[in-house]
């Protein structure tokens, strides 16, 4: 077990190198540092001059992948790939285009995105849990057929709107809580009370649609006739038998998001204007800072890959036939 | 000639897709094991419902993909040569001219006659009051402004009537095709439509089909005098914008599959053939793609092309050039992240198919190796792609929302429901809201994707029993 999780790990390394090189040839292959200088320093300023500055002050003064200009090993080291990525494997992230520790934003912007996410992923697996379980337990009945029809009816609308008619209806016409900003400590309840309610009903179409389909398909397998023609009520069949093994796929497929998490929800905090990490990337965005774009890309492959090992150490723990080799 | 075609490079690439489809079609129809998941999907009231729609969305798409100038009045140049309009325009700002050329001064609501902002006017005798001046087409033709409810129900009346005629016409064309091969009465035909005692579900379609045609009866009826979903910031009409966002929107929901397609199939099958040396390779570049979180690698893709085009701003130099370029990054990024997951899947199916005895058959016969993945593997594979195609396109459309909304997604300039609703978010702060452009685009886009979701279930259904839900 620990030799297989030591070996992914191992296996991650060229993945994240892979990703480092192609976020690279992204940024710097279709725009020079000489581009993003004079973006940068704007249409009046730019001289040869101010561009090599710019370039110096930022760390954008060095070549590209090969520095003939070097000796030995420093032509490879000298280079702007090997200053940008090799530091990003042990998490020094260095500093955004305007000056900004990007290492401590993170640090400090991780806990709002957290305070929303992680919220929303219990309640909300919970919420679809049950309902999906109400559906199969009235299958084939007018409410099992209304809810499968809300179900669709539900994932066919874009969160923006679920976002847009949530503040308006709550903050706007009822005024229960702000329409957006953010506390620390206990404050921030009021805060993020909105958020957390719009992202688990946004995600209640695919989520019960989804579990739907595990109870379904365990709900046919030969246990769950057994523990009928024994007699069992049918509500002792769903939640003792069919509920128990069909939390394996469920619990499995929501490891993989736990590290995700960190990331945050791009549309709800820009739109509550919670200082998470989402956020974080959309003020990149708007402010076309690489630097962060950079250090961001890299930490969603980092977490993404977390996220797939847990994964396999989780159908280990939750189902003992299978065995990681 | 009065006008010269224009062919963008995602016109193009629609009729492409045309030709994918029709090709596909044909190929259908000759083929057994395809004819028969289709006709469980034909079989389906509700999928045929949704397809009635998704082709009404698809003719608007195809008519705004036909591209022309017009020629411009007057001498031709020196050497004979016609000068044409720089403004590209499509069939279908053709048919919607008197949409798209009553431009009102900023907001006004539905059915306005008056503006939405009052504005400052300086009266004959010196006084300045505020007033709600007249907008410039909304209800121009009405003489008193007390009319409008009577002018609007007897358009509404008009339009119902046409629509129930055109609707009937289609009801009995359809009876009398029928008819033909059967050799049964008109009467006895019409009886049967109407009690859904058909094959194929005439019933379920010819209603969905009805309530389109009154609404695009009432959309001419109405659309000429009033602002049927108002107008927005800049005064353009609303109704206008969301229906020319129907291409955008239809665009990426297909082109994105499109571009990728060639690449998913051949990693996929390679991978999955040949495995060793070239599988690790193409797991290992589908893995590092794959382990880039999609919106992550849609921006930082977008990103760097948007400094690009300010960088190299005289390559692009009409307006159109400029969205169809980002349009077509668009799609590339969005088809990048969803290569991964058929590639995967592609990669697993043709695993399986390569233990099948046929395979071993033809690996013994000392058939080549291109000619197997060619010629046995990629039919049998073909279900994946058109699940994977029919299910993706809705995920796609709801993508292009919250992306234009980031920033990263088709231009700013473009028609689209995520630029509708970006730019109507900020004006939900005003008292009283103005709510209408969100209004259109969360119904436009709302029918477009709950059509595609139905009838992609359906699809699924069909073609893969396993995931039958």
């Amino acid at each position: 077990m620990i030799a297989y999780i030591i070996r992914r790990i191992l296996y991650a390394i060229p993945i994240l190198i892979g990703v480092n090189l192609l976020t690279f040839a992204l940024f710097f292959f279709v725009n020079s540092p000489n581009d993003m200088a004079r973006l940068h320093l704007g249409v009046k300023r730019v001289t040869p001059q101010a561009i090599a500055e710019w370039k110096a002050e930022h760390g954008y003064d060095q070549p590209l992948f090969y520095n003939a200009a070097a000796a030995g090993a420093g032509k490879l080291t000298h280079t702007l790939f090997f200053q940008r990525s090799v530091k990003l494997f042990v998490f020094d992230f260095g500093r955004s285009d305007d000056g900004r520790d990007i290492g401590s934003d993170i640090r400090q912007r991780m806990w709002p995105s957290l305070a929303i996410q992680v919220p929303t992923l219990v309640l909300g697996l919970a919420v679809c849990i049950s309902m999906a379980l109400m559906t199969v337990f009235f299958r084939g009945t007018y409410l099992d057929a209304t809810g499968v029809v809300l179900a669709v009816v539900m994932m066919s609308i874009s969160q923006l709107f679920y976002v847009i008619g949530g503040q308006y209806l709550f903050s706007k016409v009822l005024r229960l809580v702000p329409i957006s900003g953010y506390d620390t400590g206990l404050s921030a309840i009021k805060f993020v009370i909105l958020p957390i309610a719009v992202g688990i009903v946004s995600g209640i179409g695919l989520g019960v649609r989804l579990n739907r389909t595990f109870f379904l398909e365990e709900s046919g397998k030969d246990y769950v006739r057994t523990a009928r023609a024994k007699g069992l009520s049918e509500i002792r069949v769903l939640f003792r038998h069919v509920l128990k093994n069909a939390m394996i796929p469920i619990l499995t497929g929501v490891v993989v998001v736990i590290p995700t998490l960190f990331t945050g929800s791009l549309i709800l905090e820009s739109f509550f204007g919670i200082p998470g990490l989402g956020s974080y990337l959309i003020d990149a965005i708007r402010a076309q800072d690489f630097g962060i774009v950079h250090v961001m890309v890299f930490l969603g492959s980092v977490l993404y890959i977390v996220g797939l090992i847990l994964t396999d150490i989780s159908y280990t723990l939750v189902d003992p036939r299978v065995r990681l080799g | 000639m009065p006008f010269r075609f224009v062919i963008l490079w995602s016109d193009a690439l629609t009729y492409l897709l045309l030709a994918v489809s029709v090709f596909y079609g044909v190929y259908a129809s000759r083929h057994e094991h395809l004819r028969a998941p289709w006709r469980r999907v034909r079989r389906n009231p509700l999928a045929m419902a949704a397809l009635v729609v998704l082709a009404a969305y698809g003719i608007t798409g195809l008519m705004d993909s036909v591209h022309f100038r017009l020629r411009l009045p007057g001498p031709a140049a020196p050497g004979g040569h016609a000068i044409y309009s720089p403004q590209v325009l499509s069939l279908l700002d053709v048919l919607c001219t008197p949409l798209r050329t009553h431009d009102e001064q900023t907001y006004s609501a539905p059915f306005a006659l008056h503006a939405f902002t009052p504005k400052l006017v300086r009266l004959s005798d010196g006084r300045r009051v505020m007033e709600y001046p007249r907008l410039r087409y909304g209800g121009a033709g009405l003489t008193a402004a007390g009319g409008r409810a009577h002018d609007i129900s007897v358009r509404c009346l008009r339009a119902a009537a046409e629509g129930v005629l055109v609707w009937l016409a289609a009801v009995v064309a359809l009876a009398r095709w029928r008819v033909k091969g059967a050799g049964e009465s008109l009467r006895a035909a019409l009886w049967r439509l109407a009690r859904g005692e058909t094959d194929v579900p005439w019933r379920a379609m010819l209603a969905s089909l009805g309530v389109i045609i009154l609404i695009v009866a009432a959309i001419a009826n109405l659309a000429g005098e009033y602002h049927i979903f108002g107008t927005d910031q800049v005064g353009q009409d609303v109704l206008f914008e969301a229906i020319k966002s129907i291409r955008t929107d239809l665009l990426i929901g297909t082109l994105s599959t499109l571009v990728m397609l060639p690449f998913a199939l051949a990693l996929g099958v390679m991978a999955g053939y040949s495995g060793g040396r070239t599988d690790d390779v193409i797991q290992y570049l589908y893995t590092t793609l794959g382990s880039i979180p999609s919106v992550l690698l849609i921006i930082a893709g977008i990103l760097s092309l948007n400094l690009y085009m300010t960088d190299h701003a005289a390559a692009f130099d009409t307006i159109a050039q400029r969205q169809d370029v980002r349009l077509l990054s668009l799609c590339v990024g969005l088809g990048v992240t969803g290569w991964i997951g058929l590639c995967r899947l592609l990669r697993g199916e043709t695993m399986k198919l390569r233990q099948m005895d046929y395979i071993q058959a033809a690996i013994a016969l000392g058939v080549r190796p291109r000619r197997i993945m060619t010629r046995h593997i990629l039919p049998n594979v073909m279900h994946i792609v058109l699940i994977y195609a029919v299910i993706s396109f809705s995920g796609l459309v709801l993508a292009e929302a919250v992306l234009s909304y980031i920033g990263v997604g088709v231009d700013p300039s473009m028609n689209s429901w995520g630029n509708m609703i970006n730019g109507a978010r900020l004006e939900m702060a005003r008292d009283p809201v103005v709510w209408w452009s969100l209004a259109a685009a969360f119904l436009f886009m709302f029918t477009l994707v709950l059509a595609a979701n139905l009838f992609a279930d359906a699809v699924r259904d069909a073609f893969d029993p396993r995931m039958r839900t």
